[in-house]
C-alpha cells in the first residue's frame, strides 16, 4: 500500500500485527452506459479492518465489492490491495492495464460471498469446497478434503458433506458458500448482502457464523448489508453511501446512534421502517 | 395389389443389411455432430473476433443450405480437388457436419442458460479458464441440452435416407433397388416405413423420459 495520508476521518491502522492487506480506492470511476455509479471515489480500509457499506440501492456499494472481486472493470482511478494495484501492473516505471496473470495473482488475496450463494449445483458440498484449493492453490486431494472437513465443522454442516446444493436450505447453502470462500484462505473477504435472499428464520444462523469469523480472524472485511444490528456487531466502521459518494462515515455507534447527515438519518429511518 | 408375404420375407434380409448402413451412418454422423457442434459453440465464444465471426458465418451458411447439395458437393465436387472419399464416409461426414451446425446452436443456448452467478463464483474462486469451462459451465450446460440433443439423433436418423442420392446402400436405397428389380414396390417401401417407426418410436419415448429427468433440475 502506498503511504496513506491520514485525512480527517480516515481510520488509523490497527496496531496489532496483521497479515491482511488493506484496501484503497483512489479516484475510482465506474460507469454503466451513461450512468456514472462511482465518481472519483476515494476511501481506505486499513489492514484487518472491518467495514460495512450502507446506503440506498444504486448507491454503488455492491459495485465497490464487484470491482474488488474483478467482476467489473473500473473506468478510471486505482484500486490498491496491499501494496499492489488490482487492475494495473508496473511496467518500465509506468502502469499498464493488468493482464490475466496479474489478476489471477491478485485474486488470491480476495474472497467473496454472494447474495445468491452461487454454489456449483453440479458438485456436492465437498467438491464445492475442494475445487478451488485443488485447482487453484494446487493442494493435494487429502489436504483439500481435510481443510473442507474443518470448515464444514466450523459452519455446522459436517453431516451434509456429500449432499448436493439443491438438497440444502438457503441458510445451509450460504454457510457452505462462506466455507467455500474461506477454503481459499483469502486475506480480504467481501460479503455482498449475504442474508438478503434468506428466509427470516435462517438469517440468524448465518449472521452468528459471520460474527464468529469476524471476531476470530484477522481478515480485512468489506460488508454490504441492510441488517443494521448485524452491521453494528461486526464492523469497526460504517460508511454511508449515496450516489457513488461517501456521505458520512464513522464507528457504528456514531452512525447508527447520532448520524450527522440528514441523508443518513432518512436512510436509517427507511430501513428501520421496512 | 395384394401383399406378398413370400416376397416380403425374401427381401427382409437385404433390408436389414441396408438398415445396418442407415444406423451406422446415423450413429457415426451423430458422434461428429455432437462433438463438432460443441467445438463451434466454444469457438464462437473465443475473444478472437475473427475466429468467432468466421465460425458464425460458416455454420450459418451450412445450416441454411439443404443437405442434398451438400452431399453432392462432398461426394462429386471434392474429388475434382483430389479429395476422393467413399460414399458411406462422405455421407457420414456430411450428415455429421450438417447437424453440427444445429447442435452448435443447442450448446450455445445451453451455455447462455447457465446463470451469471456461476461465472462470477468461478471468478471469485480464481479458477483458471479451462476449469471454469470443464468443471462448472459445461457440466451444467450439457445437462440442460441432453433432451434436445436426443431429438437431433432422431432427426438425423430420419434424414439418413437422403444418403441414397450419393449411392449409399442404406435402407431406402436397398428397398428401391429391390422394387426396381422385381417391379414390386409395395412390400419393400412399406417395410422401410415400418422399420423406421420401429426404431423412431421407442427412441422418442426414451428422449421424452430424458426430458422429464433433466427438467426436474
Amino acid at each position: 500500500m502506498p503511504p496513506t495520508d491520514t485525512e480527517p476521518g480516515s481510520p488509523t491502522a490497527d496496531p496489532r500485527v496483521c497479515e491482511a492487506p488493506g484496501v484503497r480506492f483512489e479516484k475510482v470511476v465506474k460507469r454503466f452506459g451513461s450512468t456514472t455509479v462511482l465518481r472519483e471515489l476515494d476511501f481506505t480500509v486499513a489492514p484487518g479492518e472491518r467495514v460495512t457499506l450502507i446506503g440506498p440501492s444504486g448507491s454503488g456499494k455492491t459495485t465497490i465489492l464487484r470491482l474488488l472481486m474483478t467482476l467489473e472493470r473500473p473506468d478510471g482511478g486505482l484500486i490498491w490491495v496491499g501494496d499492489d494495484t488490482l487492475w494495473h501492473m508496473e511496467r518500465g516505471g509506468g502502469r499498464v492495464p493488468a493482464n490475466q496473470k496479474h489478476l489471477h495473482e491478485m485474486r488470491k488475496r480476495i474472497g467473496m460471498v454472494f447474495q445468491q450463494f452461487n454454489l456449483f449445483p453440479n458438485m456436492n458440498v465437498l467438491r464445492n469446497l475442494t475445487e478451488g484449493p485443488m485447482r487453484v492453490l494446487g493442494l493435494p486431494k487429502d489436504e483439500a478434503v481435510e481443510r473442507a472437513r474443518g470448515l464444514l465443522d466450523m459452519v455446522g454442516l459436517a453431516d451434509r458433506i456429500d449432499a448436493h446444493p439443491s438438497r440444502l436450505s438457503g441458510g445451509q447453502q450460504q454457510r457452505v458458500a462462506i466455507a467455500r470462500a474461506l477454503a481459499m484462505e483469502p486475506k480480504v473477504l467481501l460479503l455482498d448482502e449475504v442474508t438478503s435472499a434468506l428466509d427470516p428464520e435462517l438469517v440468524v444462523g448465518v449472521q452468528d457464523l459471520l460474527r464468529d469469523i469476524a471476531r476470530e480472524s484477522d481478515l480485512t472485511l468489506l460488508c454490504v448489508t441492510h441488517e443494521m444490528t448485524f452491521a453494528k456487531d461486526i464492523s469497526d466502521r460504517v460508511m454511508m453511501f449515496d450516489q457513488g459518494q461517501i456521505v458520512e462515515e464513522g464507528p457504528p455507534e456514531q452512525i447508527f446512534g447520532e448520524p450527522s447527515e440528514q441523508r443518513t438519518r432518512d436512510f436509517l429511518q427507511a430501513v428501520l421502517a421496512s | 395389389m395384394e401383399w406378398d408375404w413370400q416376397y416380403s420375407s425374401d427381401v427382409l434380409p437385404d433390408l436389414l443389411r441396408g438398415l445396418r448402413y442407415t444406423l451406422t451412418a446415423t450413429l457415426l454422423g451423430y458422434v461428429i455432430a455432437v462433438t463438432l457442434g460443441l467445438v463451434w459453440a466454444l469457438l464462437r465464444r473465443t475473444p478472437n473476433v475473427v475466429v468467432a465471426q468466421a465460425v458464425r458465418w460458416a455454420t450459418e451458411f451450412i445450416r441454411c443450405t439443404p443437405l442434398i447439395p451438400q452431399l453432392f458437393f462432398v461426394y462429386y465436387v471434392l474429388p475434382a480437388w483430389g479429395l476422393t472419399i467413399g460414399s458411406l464416409t462422405a455421407g457420414i461426414i456430411t450428415l455429421g457436419v450438417h447437424y453440427s451446425t444445429y447442435t452448435a446452436e443447442v450448446y450455445r443456448a445451453g451455455i447462455a442458460d447457465v446463470p451469471r452467478g456461476q461465472w462470477e463464483a468461478a471468478t471469485a474462486l480464481n479458477l483458471p479458464r479451462s476449469r471454469v469451462w470443464l468443471d462448472v459451465i459445461l457440466p451444467q450446460a450439457v445437462r440442460r441440452v441432453i433432451p434436445t440433443l436426443g431429438n437431433y439423433l432422431i432427426a438425423m436418423f430420419k434424414d439418413s435416407p437422403l444418403l441414397l442420392v450419393i449411392n449409399v446402400t442404406e435402407l431406402l436405397n436397398t428397398a428401391y433397388r429391390e422394387g426396381a428389380e422385381s417391379l414390386r414396390f409395395l412390400e419393400p417401401i412399406t417395410m422401410v416405413g415400418l422399420l423406421f417407426v420401429l426404431i423412431s418410436v421407442p427412441a422418442s419415448i426414451f428422449v421424452r423420459r430424458l426430458e422429464k429427468r433433466y427438467a426436474a433440475h
